[in-house]
């Protein structure tokens, strides 16, 4: 293992704390360990607007949660507010065991495929590197150790054929895969993905659900994964935080993701259709426009994706 | 064959070597400022940037020689306050555009009625637009060395850290680096780097010298060490190149620069085209596993298009 793995880690910060324990806060732990992220009575509004609110939430090592939900409905807003970039204004949340700060070297961060500029200096493996040595000063040439770990990294992610070819010459999928490795290069003990199968085709798709899945469960790292469809990432999935219209259910895919719980959710009649192993949501799309809940631009930078997923 | 003999002139070559020899370091000492910070000018999308600070520079320049204090300060003054306003106002690229396209003609414009007003040499003038060889004394070679220094050992502590906020700023910041403090620390370095490179070769083509090097190397290489050396090299030889050719024919030095610069861009751009095709042809190979695997499959747009829309549900 690389010395210097853990040496920016909390100072020796307690890794287990008391975390009071909420009636609300649904499925058991999985680990039954202190929870990675803690989220007590938060909430977040935009002026009059609350995107949710009273949301509790004990993130386990090694647990995959999925956040559903229309566009605007503050999914990104969330991972935003693990990410310190964003206050809560309402409630707690802290990482850890320690209030939520701007950054850290043990959150992981996966965004969505995006194409790299044609003048970027960089390679699959640099991407990688950035991971481990992305936030050091000075110019000083990773350790050997340091370069070891970059390639098994590399390895690990299946990354290793294109380790030397220049970031925008990447493929989406290998682009993602390259992504996974940069935010698992630090170890982290939480991987926030926002979108990161988007434009895939369902072939990367599952390539890099299998890639997230299996890390979480090698390192024993929380997953909170932003999406609009759950489909590729069913078998994986925990637990589903389904938002909508200023409120959330949270609990396993089949408790949330049936007709009743959601048209209760949206306030509309809303229907889950399972169809050849795939769950397709009817109505909601509708229904949210008739909510008039899409104040996309202030709240969810993505809303101006087409809307597509709600059939 | 006169305008050749005008613009290619080696008549008593050695003397005016010796004679513009500061000329030379200066030259070289910018090449390798802007050869380091070019790729992240680039990585940063921040040419125009470059330009409108150079803009400023200019009016901090020409209003400096209006009032008769150092001309070299003047620039530095201008460039900074823009670099400074360019960083804090526009964070997005589309604000920062038309901030800069905004401050951009009214630099200029300053720098034009100062200069109008200005009684002295008109060759001082044009000088600032277009560059020129002055004859730089001991004490100013002093100074461009020392801005030099305090860009280049910037550049080297915030190296990563800025890279990676360059081309990653949302995952640079979920890891803790302080992506906007590096912003406005670039764009400070970025004003003095723009401030001395005006000295040389006039505030209209600091890019031939702070962009066009870089954007050549990022043309051959993605390696993070091979691309800033190469476009020092770049960098050094266009402007040390320019100087050595302009010394005989007593024209403005930035033809000479700009040229070198293009015509080593052009080149690379031809041996670039033929390694991207290279490197298309391998994602094709990478792509195609099975090698019985349906067209489809394949990365076209319109392709991946229709499988989102047929997969996504939920």
């Amino acid at each position: 293992m690389a010395a210097g793995e853990h040496r920016r880690d909390l100072g020796g910060a307690p890794e287990v704390t008391a975390t009071p324990i909420s009636e609300r806060t649904a499925t058991a732990t999985v680990g039954g360990g202190s929870a990675v992220l803690t989220l007590r009575d938060a909430g977040l509004s935009y002026g009059a607007r609350a995107l949710w609110s009273h949301l509790d939430l004990d993130l386990a090592p090694g647990e995959f949660v999925a956040v559903l939900g229309p566009n605007g409905a503050g999914k990104t807003s969330l991972l935003r507010t693990v990410l310190g970039q964003q206050r809560l204004t309402a409630g707690s949340m802290s990482f850890l065991g320690q209030p939520v700060r701007r950054g850290h070297r043990k959150i992981g961060y996966i965004p969505q495929q995006r194409l790299m500029d044609a003048g970027t200096p960089l390679r699959a493996r640099d991407m990688v590197a950035q991971g481990v040595t992305g936030s050091r000063w000075g110019v000083l040439p990773a350790s050997r150790a340091e370069r070891a770990r970059i390639d098994r990294i590399l390895d690990e992610v299946g990354a290793t054929a294109f380790a030397d070819a220049p970031v925008a010459e990447l493929s989406g999928g290998e682009q993602q895969r390259t992504r996974v490795g940069q935010a698992i290069a630090a170890d982290p003990a939480l991987l926030l993905c926002d979108e990161p199968l988007i434009s895939l085709d369902l072939r990367h798709q599952r390539g890099v659900t299998e890639l997230i899945d299996r890390q979480r469960r090698q390192r024993d790292a929380a997953v909170l994964f932003v999406t609009h469809d759950v489909n590729p990432i069913l078998d994986v999935v925990d637990r589903v935080l389904y938002i909508a219209g200023g409120r959330f259910r949270i609990g396993a895919p089949d408790e949330v993701l049936r007709a009743d719980v959601l048209s209760d959710l949206y306030g509309t009649p809303v229907d889950v259709v399972r169809t050849m192993g795939r769950i397709v949501i009817v109505g909601a799309n509708e229904a949210h426009d008739q909510t008039g809940a899409h104040h996309h631009c202030d709240a969810d930078p993505h809303a101006s994706a087409p809307d597509e997923g709600r059939i | 064959m006169d305008v050749w003999s005008t613009i290619f002139s080696f008549q008593d070559y050695g003397e005016l070597v010796v004679l513009v020899q500061n000329s030379i370091w200066a030259g070289a000492v910018l090449g390798i400022v802007g050869g380091l910070i070019g790729p992240f000018v680039v990585a940063r999308n921040m040419p125009f940037a470059v330009h409108g600070i150079s803009e400023l520079s200019f009016a901090g320049a020409s209003a400096s020689l209006l009032l008769g204090v150092n001309v070299v300060t003047g620039s530095l003054v201008g460039s900074v306050i823009a670099a400074l306003l360019i960083g804090l106002l526009g964070t997005k690229a589309r604000d920062r555009n038309s901030i800069i396209a905004v401050l951009m003609p009214f630099g200029l414009g300053l720098g034009i009625l100062c200069l109008a007003l200005y009684k002295g040499r008109a060759a001082n003038k044009f000088g600032l637009l277009t560059g020129q060889i002055v004859s730089v004394d001991n004490p100013q070679l002093t100074f461009l060395i020392v801005v030099a220094a305090i860009v280049v050992a910037t550049l080297l502590v915030i190296w990563r850290p800025l890279m990676f906020s360059s081309v990653d700023p949302d995952v640079a910041a979920a890891a803790g680096v302080p992506v906007r403090t590096l912003a406005i620390v670039f764009m400070l370095v970025l004003g003095l780097a723009t401030a001395v490179s005006v000295q040389i070769v006039g505030a209209l083509l600091v890019l031939s010298l702070l962009v066009t090097p870089a954007a050549a190397a990022l043309r051959l290489s993605s390696h993070p060490v091979v691309v800033p050396v190469l476009s020092t090299v770049f960098a050094v030889t266009s402007v040390v190149g320019g100087i050595l050719l302009a010394l005989g024919g007593g024209l403005p030095i930035s033809p000479y620069v700009t040229t070198i610069s293009f015509v080593i861009w052009v080149v690379c751009r031809i041996v670039g085209g033929r390694r991207d095709a290279r490197g298309r042809d391998r994602i094709a190979d990478r792509e195609q596993p099975r090698p019985a695997a349906p067209r489809l499959q394949t990365d076209d747009p319109a392709g991946t298009d229709a499988d989102r829309r047929e997969g996504a549900t939920a």
